[in-house]
């Protein structure tokens, strides 16, 4: 249901901005309207999500501890899988963050005759390390249509990413690990019976939108070619609020923008939020020094509890009984 | 549920069905699901809508505006935990947790995959809280909080141990323990807590320990195995009791006064701090280390955890030295001081006997007893004879809450290397950071629920087996007294030939003792092979 | 607790990072280059087109020239019959820049202007930067 659904979803949007982007008069909405309503969302949405989080305290230190503590000095200490020190934290946030490490832990559990094994289970780390990076180096390529002049990084990042020179336009390295590694979370999601037990359409609907944006990207670099001229003339357009629709851009672009509009739109709202909620998540990002330090929660209440005074009351003749001193005989 | 064998327990099927959990509707099993709280056990601490009801009935007794109180409920939380709000939104259900749970691992049960067991809750929120889930409801993944789901929520959550093994695989650090201290909290503002939990709270409150035990019951128990230690050591101990000006406040679970095998590491304790001459009290008050607060709310926890400090200002001790406990150990570790403290009243523990500043707990000015241990091996303060463990091959269980939530590993590694001789480690994805819990962790070890126990039990029996046949491995050794109390049944269902100790019990084994007798028997009054008096077995 | 300080540092990296295009090109406007036509050859010319269409030319010329390349160097067939069915001579330094003859103000406008480095002239050389 849901990855049917999801897929609709998906194909609705091509249709409505491959149609819209041959109405002359809706390429304004579709190549400027729509893109900036849709990033304006994803910035401020964004932003207000993670305030929106910020205004609750973390009131407990709860770091999820993957390595021995920091203890007696002869013993050795796990300074980045349970780190006590802020120098500590950032290099666990670096690797959690840049690496994957949690996920680089995945291990995969079977019964086979009467024993739990336990085999390395490393292909949804490399997927999800691949596509990351992919759709990062992507968005960072693109601001080759954003930016004039093209800052220098921008262009060696580009020109890396198609130094196999492959075709002319060259193809992108970056483009093929993308596909690849979400068509594997794709099939993961489809094929693996755990995987699709726990899949909600929240789950196939950026897949199938991340295939879009990448299967247009695709196609119009390849197939059905734009001037890519004025599609920079449009994007530095929206860059530098002078917008403009230039002639003879083809429908695949608008198809490929209202996508990518699309994607950002949705993101404040979905599961996307993992890119700031891996920053922000209390397990992680909080040193292993509860005991060392004094960490205050800001909603405490001083507890009801059974004072020593009530207990003594309570007990005082069992207590004088067995000989155990009281406060008041 | 007694009479499956192990071979029927194993036929477990990870392979969840093809029709999604939210059409599967939940089917409460005798076996799996525990008691509810008698209401008078509410009512001592002063808990929400006490009430008599049962799991196996339609109507649970709730109150009529039951779902505006959960709901506030989880309002009120998504305010107070950034956690709760963050896990809420972020998971992409990427499934690295789903064969990470024991509880999963040993029922095959889909929804115990740690993702389900919080989309149960996730789901709830999407479609209560969010305008996108209240719209479109089921496409977005929501649905309304309805008596049914309620009752799975209610299910599930008490087949959790809260060990947090799926955190560490988490990409994001969800941490199912807890959304499942969330969702008991949000069960427990209808009454609807478990007695196996309720029972404990309510006695720790007034007796101050989880059992109940009386003021002069806990010393006759202390008193009782010093009567076993002058017995098979030969050494008279006359432990102190709420004594005014001690050094150091000794506080441990109650389950090492009361039942085997946790006595005999209460033995191992008494021994130690005889042989040391430390300068320390018990506290018939601050008698539990333990804390079933901790699986009922936070506001129960801190309160019953309230008493630790308490009694040590009152006592006016300089510091405090802790058992060997599981979630005591995450409730002082990551918790206390900030229930409770500061403990400015305290001083920065400083271990009387090396000198060694205690600098990982300077805050919460609280040590645990292996790492005061570990310090006085390294220090050549105690005189052990491994060879009287030598009739022992032990393994080591790390407990969740001690590895997880604290990261304790090589100190009692340290202390049974160096008072046996024959240590041997499980496999690597079942130890340290990746142990795997007892099974009957987070106040699950009832009675009725000995099904689901004993298939949550199943990876680290498991691990234990294969180092019992590959090693001969006889002896699990742990540092929690859940596992002392709950251990032994796993093991004598799925591994009869292993037996559990805690760390301090074999300790006590090879401590040589000044004016000892020559050892024959070990702690638990068994013979110790080779050592003459096999034949003596007028055990206790 | 907040740190409300650290989150605050966040969102404003997080805030730079995105709107950089914005802030970087500070509302100047960069409309499309336009290419000149004006050598003295194609001056010359009556008709004023290319081997193949504008539009054609604008979108496709990169794979073209790809494709002429491998059909000149690989399969040594050196004519080209194009869509209006007139053959063609295969050479980028004797057909195109013969009319292009002015790299800088043709060529390298556009490449420049949305960041592409063909390696085109990794190879060949801009006769016009010879005579200089």
């Amino acid at each position: 249901m849901g990855l049917i659904v999801s897929l609709g979803a998906v194909l609705a949007i091509v249709v409505v901005a491959w149609i819209g982007g041959q109405v002359p008069g809706l390429q304004g909405l579709f190549g400027i309207v729509v893109p900036y309503v849709a990033f304006v969302t994803f910035l401020f949405g964004f932003m207000y999500k993670v305030v929106n989080w910020a205004r609750s305290p973390v009131p407990f230190r709860i770091p999820t501890t993957g390595g021995q503590e920091f203890s007696l000095p002869w013993i050795k200490w796990s300074k980045l899988d349970n780190p006590s020190t802020t120098a500590g934290v950032v290099g666990r946030m670096a690797l959690e963050i840049l690496l994957f490490r949690s996920l680089f832990r995945n291990t995969r559990a079977e019964h086979r005759s009467g024993w739990l094994i336990y085999g390395p289970s490393k292909w949804l780390w490399l997927a999800a390390l691949g596509f990351h990076y992919a759709f990062f180096t992507i968005a960072i390529r693109h601001l080759r249509l954003f930016t004039q002049p093209i800052p220098g990084l921008i262009e060696a990042i580009d020109k890396i990413d198609g130094m196999f020179q492959i075709g002319a336009p060259p193809i992108y390295i970056t483009d093929v690990v993308f596909i690849l590694a979400v068509g594997f979370l794709f099939c993961r999601r489809l094929f693996l019976p755990k995987v699709r037990y726990i899949s909600l359409p929240a789950d196939y609907f950026p897949l199938f939108l991340l295939l879009a944006i990448g299967t247009t990207g695709i196609l119009m670099r390849f197939f059905f070619r734009v001037d890519i001229v004025n599609v920079k003339a449009l994007a530095m357009g929206l860059a530098s609020f002078h917008p403009v629709i230039p002639e003879g851009i083809g429908a695949i672009f608008f198809i490929h923008i209202t996508l990518v509009s699309s994607l950002f739109a949705y993101f404040p709202f979905s599961k996307l939020m993992h890119m700031g909620g891996v920053f922000m998540s209390p397990t992680r990002n909080l040193a292993n020094n509860s005991r060392m330090k004094m960490h205050i929660n800001p909603w405490r209440t001083p507890p009801k509890f059974h004072t020593y005074e009530e207990y003594e009351e309570k007990y005082r003749d069992l207590m004088k009984d067995a000989g155990i001193p009281l406060e008041r005989e | 549920m007694k009479d499956l064998t192990p071979q029927e327990m194993l036929r477990i099927d990870l392979h969840p069905p093809k029709t999604p959990w939210m059409d599967i509707p939940v089917k409460i099993k005798p076996g799996v699901y525990c008691y509810p709280a008698k209401p008078e056990k509410l009512e001592v601490v002063g808990m929400p809508h006490p009430h008599k009801w049962s799991p196996l009935d339609d109507d649970w007794g709730l109150p009529e505006d039951w779902k505006e109180i959960v709901l506030n409920g989880m309002r009120e939380r998504l305010e107070k935990y950034r956690s709760f709000k963050i896990f809420m939104d972020i998971c992409v259900r990427c499934g690295a947790c789903a064969d990470k749970c024991h509880f999963f691992l040993g029922s095959g049960d889909p929804k115990n995959m740690p993702v389900v067991r919080a989309e149960l809750i996730r789901s709830v929120y999407r479609g209560e809280f969010t305008r996108a889930g209240r719209i479109l409801g089921r496409l977005a993944g929501g649905r309304k909080l309805t008596e049914d789901v309620l009752k799975e929520i209610w299910y599930y959550m008490f087949q959790c141990t809260e060990c947090r093994r799926c955190s560490l695989f988490c990409p994001y650090g969800i941490d199912t323990a807890e959304v499942t201290i969330i969702g008991r909290e949000l069960i427990n503002l209808l009454g609807l807590n478990i007695n196996w939990i309720q029972e404990p709270v309510a006695n720790c409150y007034e007796t101050g320990n989880h059992l109940g035990l009386l003021p002069h019951t806990f010393k006759q128990n202390i008193e009782f195995m010093c009567m076993d230690i002058e017995e098979f050591v030969g050494i008279k101990i006359d432990p102190p009791f709420n004594r005014k000006g001690a050094e150091i406040l000794f506080v441990t679970p109650s389950g090492d006064i009361f039942a085997d095998p946790g006595i005999y590491t209460l033995s191992g304790y008494l021994m130690l701090f005889e042989h040391l001459g430390l300068d320390y009290t018990w506290s018939t008050y601050a008698c539990e280390g333990g804390n079933f607060g901790f699986f009922t709310s936070m506001e129960m926890a801190q309160r019953l955890n309230a008493k630790i400090y308490h009694e040590a200002k009152r006592l006016g001790v300089k510091w405090i030295l802790g058992g060997e406990c599981g979630h005591m150990w995450r409730v002082v570790h990551q918790y206390m001081a900030t229930f409770n403290g500061p403990a400015d009243f305290l001083e920065e523990p400083v271990s009387p006997i090396t000198g060694t500043k205690f600098e990982n707990a300077k805050s919460t000015k609280m040590v645990h007893i292996s790492e005061f241990t570990a310090d006085l091996i390294k220090h050549n303060k105690l005189k052990l004879d491994k060879s009287r463990n030598d009739h022992l091959k032990v393994t080591f269980h790390d407990s969740c809450n001690p590895s997880r939530g604290m990261g304790m590993f090589e100190e009692p590694r340290y202390i049974i290397k160096n008072v046996c001789n024959n240590f041997y480690e499980m496999p690597e994805n079942t130890i340290r950071e990746q142990t795997f819990c007892c099974g009957s962790g987070a106040g699950l070890n009832a009675g009725e629920n000995m099904e689901i126990r004993l298939r949550g039990g199943l990876p680290r029996a498991n691990a234990v087996k294969y180092v019992h046949e590959r090693f001969g491995v006889n002896m699990l050794a742990c540092v929690c007294a859940i596992d002392r109390a709950v251990l032994p049944a796993s093991m004598s269902y799925w591994v009869p030939e292993v037996k559990v100790a805690g760390v301090s019990e074999l300790v006590g084994n090879a401590l040589i003792m000044e004016g000892e007798n020559e050892r024959s028997v070990d702690l638990r009054g068994e013979p110790i092979p080779g050592r003459g008096e096999e034949e003596v077995s007028e055990d206790v | 607790m907040y740190d409300a300080g650290k989150v605050i540092i966040g969102l404003v990296i997080f805030f730079c990072f995105f709107t950089f295009a914005f802030w970087y090109n500070m509302g100047k406007a960069a409309p499309a280059p336009k290419p000149k036509l004006d050598t003295p050859v194609i001056k010359k010319m009556v008709k004023k087109q290319c081997i193949e269409g504008t539009h054609f030319m604008r979108t496709t010329h990169m794979q073209l020239l790809n494709h002429l390349r491998d059909q000149a160097l690989r399969q040594g067939n050196r004519w080209y019959t194009n869509k209006r069915g007139e053959k063609v001579w295969i050479s980028l330094q004797n057909t195109c820049l013969k009319c292009h003859s002015n790299k800088k103000e043709f060529c390298d406008k556009c490449h420049n202007y949305v960041g592409v480095d063909p390696y085109c002239w990794d190879c060949h050389f801009d006769p016009n930067r010879s005579k200089l």
